[in-house]
């Protein structure tokens, strides 16, 4: 499939992200001066995106995310949203990081179904990325590092062919396929069925460059159009007004990609009968022996190597964000996670192997922390943990 | 029928050979053993890997063999897959490295098949009436950017002089006649959309495009005749009912439509009318098929759907 989808899968995942941890955040929004120790203020809040949006466009980063490589498995992508995710004080823990992952990928994977074009998932990047910097207003160097990435994207995407994106979009839907997580925000807009699956309208406007559907014109030999009938189509389109801008600044005209989540309507999952589905698959997923789990070791620790991770200075503590209403539910939602999705440990080659451990030691070298989190194991040990979880 | 995993989202995953008079029986069984094939013969663990993934059963005079090709070659099997007979790794060799390689087109031609190429070259295979003496007998070259579809018509009484149409990622469409050595009749070109499905029947060729829009052409000068706004989405697949001259298109709108063709007594014109429409509720259509070579049925095949659809007309 194509080996240039994964800057854009990563980027829009990244931007939901966000979107998600800034409404959290704002939910919890203690005003400054009556905040207690441990709870959430709005320069907390700035404080943790600026720092996870840093992260997420670091330049070295990048340039490895840029290169052109097939899509790896959901379980190491995964991995590295939960780096990217404490890349702050922030801590989540695992039933709020699984909800967390559920949310965004549910929203991409709708954004994507939903593109009129294949080209229009650009747009659904442009728009992540129009809205990031609007979080990170404050800070230049990191708005630069967004228009940097924003150029690349240009420069690596705007000439391709529909050809090409319509493989991108084809890879895209492939790795999504079968998701069928429940996402209340959609069940409440209607655009998601109890069934776990999108509503696909046939009404609205068509994609830029197709007409709407109605028309059968008839030519002679010579090129002239001698008849015009038209046909009961089904669907209830109309044209299209106009073309989403690709420029670093425009109307993007396109709403997919844009922030959904708002202080009055919260995020919130509901697992079912119909995650089963993934649950499943997960499991088929984790039960064969993945012979390819170097190659993922490999790109995750090349990956993370370009991570770079701001350790909190100073004696703070790590602050917690639960992704649920109250911290009873995320105690239960932990509880009630099927069994397969319990990460097993799986025995991985890697180890043996000479120069892939010394690599990864110097990896992990690199980012070993003086001062503790709140949770007791050092950034080390949670690295290596997540490692042996794929 | 149900699938244990949904079709992947390519565009003609569903295919049916009208093999005998127990097309029916063979039908089941066959779409039956394809899925339970897929899940056997690709290394399991790279996902990636399996889904460049297009088949296809090659109906030639003296045998039927099932082809399938991914992103590391082509493979041909006996029609029930039980046994591999022809396996050719694909040529890299000039692929920059941000270029995805695959085969993708597949389609019979008298004792040849021909599958296309990520580069826009077409493989022209000879195979023996038995055995596995296959041999690649010819590489044409007319198309700069990746095939999409190719689609053949069984040559008609002794003199056909446009049996093959391959299409590729720019729309464009080339008609070729079959034979020890192909050679090219027209070219039809593009206008900026891929062209993922492509049809012959009768001299007309039938081409399903990005836009929605479906086009047909006299397949010896590649004039367009007829020019459909049949869909709002991507065209994946159309399909052509022989016996009775109906074509029917499939798109990721959710739609499918069935066309009646003709051409007029007096002129000689392809003429086109509209029979049925019918929507497939949130679902986008990967593949579509006629069940039968008189088009009462068709089937057809959705993105995150693990059945194959029917509908029959009472």
């Amino acid at each position: 499939m194509s080996v240039r989808t994964l800057p854009l899968l990563f980027l829009n995942l990244g931007g939901e992200m966000l979107y998600i941890l800034d409404q959290r955040l704002r939910a919890q929004n203690i005003p400054g001066d009556k905040a207690r120790k441990d709870e959430w203020t709005e320069v907390d809040r700035k404080r943790v995106l600026n720092d996870i949006v840093s992260t997420m466009f670091n330049r070295k980063f990048m340039e490895e995310l840029f290169k052109p490589q097939e899509l790896y498995s959901k379980k190491a992508l995964r991995t590295v949203y939960d780096r990217l995710a404490h890349a702050s004080i922030m801590r989540l823990n695992q039933a709020s990081m699984d909800k967390l992952y559920d949310l965004m990928t549910m929203a991409f994977k709708y954004q994507v179904l939903l593109c009129p074009r294949p080209k229009d998932v650009l747009l659904v990047t442009f728009n992540h990325l129009d809205a990031i910097k609007g979080l990170i207003q404050d800070s230049p160097t990191i708005l630069h590092q967004v228009d940097e990435t924003f150029r690349q994207l240009m420069e690596v995407y705007c000439g391709l062919s529909a050809g090409e994106f319509q493989l991108i979009r084809q890879t895209l839907l492939i790795f999504f396929q079968d998701l069928h997580i429940r996402v209340s925000i959609f069940l409440k807009d209607k655009v998601q069925n109890s069934n776990g699956r999108f509503v696909l309208p046939v009404s609205g406007p068509v994609p830029w460059g197709t007409e709407v559907p109605g028309l059968i014109r008839m030519f002679n030999h010579k090129g002239e159009e001698v008849k015009k009938i038209k046909f009961k189509h089904g669907g209830n389109y109309v044209t299209a007004t106009k073309e989403g801008s690709f420029e670093l600044y425009g109307d993007r005209v396109l709403k997919l990609g844009t922030n959904m989540y708002s202080l009055n309507r919260p995020v919130d999952t509901q697992t079912s009968g119909a995650s089963k589905n993934s649950t499943s698959r997960a499991q088929q997923e984790n039960i064969a022996p993945n012979p390819l789990a170097k190659e993922e070791l490999n790109f995750l620790a090349r990956l993370m190597g370009g991570m770079e991770i701001k350790n909190p200075s100073g004696p703070e503590p790590g602050f917690r964000l639960n992704l649920f209403t109250t911290d009873e539910e995320e105690e239960q939602a932990a509880l009630t996670k099927p069994e397969e999705l319990d990460n097993k440990v799986i025995n991985i080659q890697a180890m043996q192997d000479q120069q892939r451990s010394e690599e990864l030691a110097r990896i992990l070298g690199e980012l070993e922390v003086t001062d503790q989190p709140r949770w007791s194991t050092s950034k080390g040990d949670d690295l290596l943990a997540m490692m042996d979880e794929l | 029928m149900k699938l244990s995993l949904s079709p992947f989202l390519l565009p003609s995953t569903l295919y049916t050979a009208n093999i005998s008079s127990k097309a029916q029986a063979a039908q089941q069984h066959t779409v039956k053993s394809v899925a339970r094939f897929l899940s056997l013969s690709v290394p399991a663990p790279r996902a990636c890997s399996a889904q460049s993934m297009r088949v296809h059963w090659c109906v030639l005079p003296f045998r039927v063999l099932l082809v399938l090709t991914s992103h590391r070659g082509i493979q041909m099997f006996e029609s029930d897959g039980s046994i591999m007979v022809y396996w050719h790794a694909l040529d890299t060799g000039d692929a920059p490295p941000v270029q995805a390689v695959f085969a993708r087109g597949i389609a019979a031609s008298g004792h040849f098949i021909c599958v296309g190429t990520w580069s826009g070259r077409v493989l022209v295979f000879d195979i023996p009436a038995k055995g596995p003496n296959i041999m690649l007998s010819e590489e044409l070259a007319g198309h700069q950017t990746s095939i999409t579809d190719i689609a053949t018509e069984p040559v008609q009484g002794g003199d056909c002089m446009a049996d093959v149409v391959t299409a590729d990622d720019s729309g464009l469409l080339c008609v070729w006649r079959s034979g020890p050595e192909f050679t090219l009749v027209t070219r039809i070109p593009g206008f900026g959309v891929p062209c993922p499905s492509v049809k012959l029947w009768q001299g007309i060729v039938a081409a399903g495009y990005g836009n929605g829009q479906v086009r047909l052409y006299e397949a010896m000068k590649g004039t367009l005749h007829v020019q459909i706004s049949a869909h709002a989405r991507t065209i994946c697949a159309l399909d052509l009912a022989p016996e009775v001259g109906k074509l029917l298109s499939a798109a990721e709108d959710t739609f499918v439509h069935i066309w009646k063709l003709s051409r007029s007594p007096e002129s000689g014109s392809i003429e086109v009318e509209h029979c049925h429409g019918e929507c497939v509720s949130n679902t986008q259509l990967c593949g579509a098929r006629f069940c039968d070579p008189s088009g009462s049925s068709f089937a057809v095949t959705g993105y995150d759907l693990a059945e194959i659809l029917r509908f029959s007309s009472v």
